[in-house]
């Protein structure tokens, strides 16, 4: 059998954990492989063992069937493997040129040449159909078209091999697509690509083959036509999952959150909700569906007080709210989990048990005459992570040391115990795996059925579809359709969110 | 793993025995006996009661600026301003031992507050600044130094004295010195300060760990965001922690004013409390406890070193570069931990 990349039999071990154990995948050549495993089952490990920043302790690497010594990323570059990362590694007020040719600019006589390098980019772009303009700056193009960008730069550095990380998690569902197309012309070229993801979906439209890695172990390769959805997530997370969440019909009473003609700037000072107005009844999950940067983080932020409004009102079971600080704002009955858990949701280098007290230390019984209650602080977090299932190593243990799903289990123990009225969500299942999301879900439709009201932004359509019991969508800083999610699909939420009027969508009410 | 408290702890001291080591070998290189020089050290610290109540004497201010500097740091500040807390803190407990004539029991905590106060106020200022206008603290406290630095000794010849390079001695009703510790330690300057600054190093511990306020300082030091979602006031805890850090400096003040001197003279530079005091934090890991330690062997140090020259003929200026070697290997943590983790994971091998 022919296999381009070949790591057989690895074990990794850092101090006390082993990360990787007896993993082994083998990469034909013009394939697409997938790498499947829950956050924190290795996969990041696995592939800077591939790229040599890591050393195994066990089991070989071999290239085109050569046993390979890897000992940096510079090897790896050598034997034509590159990586896409999920964070895109590009400086933002450079053209597409100068990004893709920095580290190794084509020079003569001391000057970089330019122009040699934008036709080569040119011919590359045209070549696998990737539609990139090499003297566009970073800033002006869109995200997936600096994904692009990042493709580029490992084909122009000789890659025969692409590693491309989560890299559906940025994108719209139109440009998911264009990805596949992209992926399948890559391979039509003589390249092979691993992906790494948790998206099954994904998983099962592009890919040929997938490979299952669990808590560190290998589970197996499985080719993916003859493999379902199912098996792959029962693979991953070791039981069985459902992923259409269980609900009843919703039943909505009266209205908790009112925004009216609700205008916010950013902090450049550009308006980004322009006169928006929205309405969330008590028993209701309201599901906010559009791409990044059309004015939903700038709403979330002026109803919980973090930015305030130019104009408009936000009313609150029937109280204004507009403005108010971020604790009135709290107190007044509202609950966010926040997008960004690590900016905003959490201090991560306080413990467990201090981020958990983190919107309630102030009050009664965690603190008073001015001392703070340990005692009470850390008796009440332990309840919680016991109610929640919060894995930690210990309540004293920064919650900078948890997984990315515990950290937002503890988020939204701290959140949902207060009880609110309304419970804002935002990207909640950012970044998790299907177990974590399952559990997430689960608990938002517990909120809703406990009558409280619920707002769920997501740039997942799959979330927005599967848990809303109301889908409204966002597109320049407006609410610019509402919709039931069973009256709707992908592709209409799609064209809406692209900004194509309701009108030429044809309006399903 | 090693956990992280028992890095905290290990770090240091392996810091101060490497730069013992390397202090060892330059006396070495320049032809000292280094188990004489160290001897003399030691003796310079421990060896009679006077150079043990001088040390003692030495490490009381370091203590309190060492304390203003880890609560800063806590707080996700830097406070590089210590230096001119201390004169501040040290010009307003004179003032006020002069100006008034009170009680002891009424005077002596007068004098020590207003120099509390004063040190506060210096914090206040880049504390204000950075907190409405995003000034760093850094640049404005360094900046701070000098206005006190020259500030205090206009006051103290246009003010206090007619253009005199010294104040009047305070009274006795404020002084922290007292008959039976000086005859105790046989005419060491050691006074009642000591166990102010043992006390702050409780306020601070308390303070830090134990508080509302502490937490929510805490929590704005780490992650702005995190604690404006939180609901907490952001500047005002920024304003809160450069005033209470201010304020352990001007208790520093008080000291040396109150107690070592009685009196506040004119300047031509820095003192290096402040100054060492980062060192003292540093060391300290930022705790109450540490910088107490810290304290006690940067006093030791600076006390022992006297006893060098005349019991083992070793230059002063050695004992400062130790004292600069140490703080190299401690600001060199990194290295140290770096070192540690490898040897422990070979060791598991």
């Amino acid at each position: 059998m022919d296999y381009v990349i070949e790591m057989l039999n690895i074990r990794k071990e850092f101090p006390g954990v082993v990360a990787n154990d007896d993993i082994t995948i083998q990469l034909k050549k013009g394939e697409i492989h997938a790498l499947l495993g829950e956050n924190g089952a290795g996969k990041s490990t696995l592939m800077n063992v591939l790229f040599g920043l890591y050393q195994p302790e066990q089991g070989e690497i071999r290239v085109k069937g050569e046993k390979a010594n890897i000992n940096g990323p510079n090897d790896a570059n050598r034997l034509g493997i590159g990586m896409v990362h999920q964070h895109f590694m590009l400086v933002d007020t450079f053209s597409v040129t100068q990004n893709i040719i920095l580290g190794s600019e084509p020079t003569s006589k001391g000057h970089i040449n330019l122009r040699k390098a934008e036709k080569e980019i040119q011919e590359l772009s045209d070549r696998y159909g990737l539609a990139v303009d090499p003297r566009a700056k970073i800033r002006d193009i869109s995200v997936g078209m600096q994904q692009r960008v990042e493709i580029l730069k490992t084909l122009y550095r000789g890659a025969d091999v692409l590693i491309l990380d989560e890299p559906t998690a940025v994108l719209t569902p139109q440009e998911i697509d264009e990805l596949g197309d992209i992926l399948k012309s890559l391979i039509a070229e003589g390249k092979s690509i691993i992906l790494i993801t948790h998206k099954l979906k994904e998983i099962m439209n592009m890919c040929d083959r997938c490979t299952v890695i669990r808590r560190g172990k290998g589970i197996g390769t499985v080719n993916v036509p003859d493999t379902t959805v199912d098996e792959l997530a029962s693979l991953m997370v070791g039981r069985e999952v459902s992923f259409t969440t269980e609900k009843k019909p919703a039943e909505p009473k009266e209205t908790v959150l009112e925004v009216k003609n609700l205008v916010v700037q950013d902090s450049r000072k550009v308006d980004m909700v322009k006169g928006l107005d929205l309405d969330i009844r008590a028993g209701e999950i309201v599901g906010i569906a559009g791409v990044d940067g059309n004015g939903q983080s700038e709403l979330i932020e002026a109803i919980t007080g973090l930015t305030k409004a130019q104009s408009g009102s936000i009313k609150l079971t029937g109280k204004d709210i507009t403005n108010l600080s971020p604790r009135k704002v709290t107190e007044s009955g509202i609950g966010h989990i926040p997008q960004d858990r690590h900016k905003f949701g959490l201090v991560l280098d306080f413990s467990v048990g201090e981020n958990i007290a983190l919107q309630t230390y102030y009050q009664n019984p965690n603190s008073k005459y001015g001392m703070l209650n340990f005692k009470n602080i850390y008796k009440k977090a332990g309840e919680l992570v016991e109610q929640y299932d919060v894995r930690t190593s210990g309540l004293h243990a920064t919650a900078g040391s948890m997984s990315g799903g515990n950290q937002q289990k503890a988020i939204i123990a701290r959140e949902v115990d207060r009880s609110p009225n309304l419970l804002i969500a935002a990207q909640p299942t950012r970044g998790l795996d299907v177990g974590a999301i399952e559990f997430i879900h689960q608990k938002l439709i517990e909120e809703r059925d406990k009558g409280k009201a619920v707002l769920l932004v997501s740039f997942e359509l799959d979330e927005i579809l599967d848990v809303s019991d109301r889908i409204v969508v966002m597109f320049d800083g407006k609410i610019v359709a509402s919709r039931k999610p069973e009256e709707t699909d992908e592709n209409e939420l799609g064209l809406l969110m692209a900004g194509s009027s309701s009108e030429k969508v044809g309006d399903t009410q | 793993m090693m956990s992280n408290r028992m890095f905290n702890i290990l770090v240091p001291i392996i810091s101060v025995i490497l730069g013992l080591i390397a202090g060892a070998f330059l006396m070495i290189g320049f032809g000292y006996n280094p188990i004489e020089g160290y001897g003399a050290l030691l003796n310079g610290i421990f060896g009679d009661a006077y150079v043990f109540g001088e040390t003692l004497r030495q490490v009381t201010p370091l203590i309190l600026t060492g304390l203003a500097v880890a609560f800063a740091f806590r707080t996700g500040l830097f406070n590089i301003g210590a230096e001119g807390q201390v004169f501040i803190g040290w010009l307003a407990a004179v003032w006020v031992g002069l100006a008034i004539d009170a009680p002891a029991f009424i005077h002596i905590p007068l004098a020590v507050i207003a120099a509390a106060v004063a040190g506060a106020l210096w914090g206040f200022i880049p504390g204000l600044l950075k907190a409405t206008r995003g000034v760093h603290e850094v640049i404005v406290t360094i900046m701070m130094n000098y206005i006190a630095l020259y500030s205090t000794n206009a006051v103290i010849r246009y003010v206090l004295t007619d253009s005199r390079d010294s104040t009047d001695t305070i009274p006795d009703s404020v002084s922290l010195r007292a008959d039976w510790i000086t005859t105790m330690t046989t005419g060491s300057r050691l006074h009642y300060g000591i166990l102010i600054a043992l006390f702050a190093a409780l306020v601070m511990w308390v303070v830090i760990n134990r508080t509302t306020m502490g937490y929510e300082m805490r929590s704005v030091g780490f992650n702005q965001h995190a604690s404006r979602y939180a609901g907490m006031n952001v500047k005002k805890n920024i304003i809160l922690a450069m005033v209470i850090s201010g304020a352990f400096a001007g208790l520093a003040g008080a000291m040396e004013g109150l107690g070592t001197f009685g009196y506040m003279s004119t300047q031509s530079g820095f003192s290096n409390l402040g100054f060492d005091g980062i060192a003292v934090a540093l060391l300290g890991a930022n705790t109450a406890p540490g910088v107490i330690l810290a304290a006690f062997l940067f006093g030791g140090l600076k006390i022992g070193a006297l006893s060098m020259p005349l019991q083992a003929g070793v230059p002063n200026e050695l004992v400062d570069i130790i004292i600069a070697l140490i703080i190299f290997f401690v600001a060199a943590s990194y290295m140290i931990r770096w070192v540690i983790l490898r040897f422990s994971k070979e060791g598991r091998k």
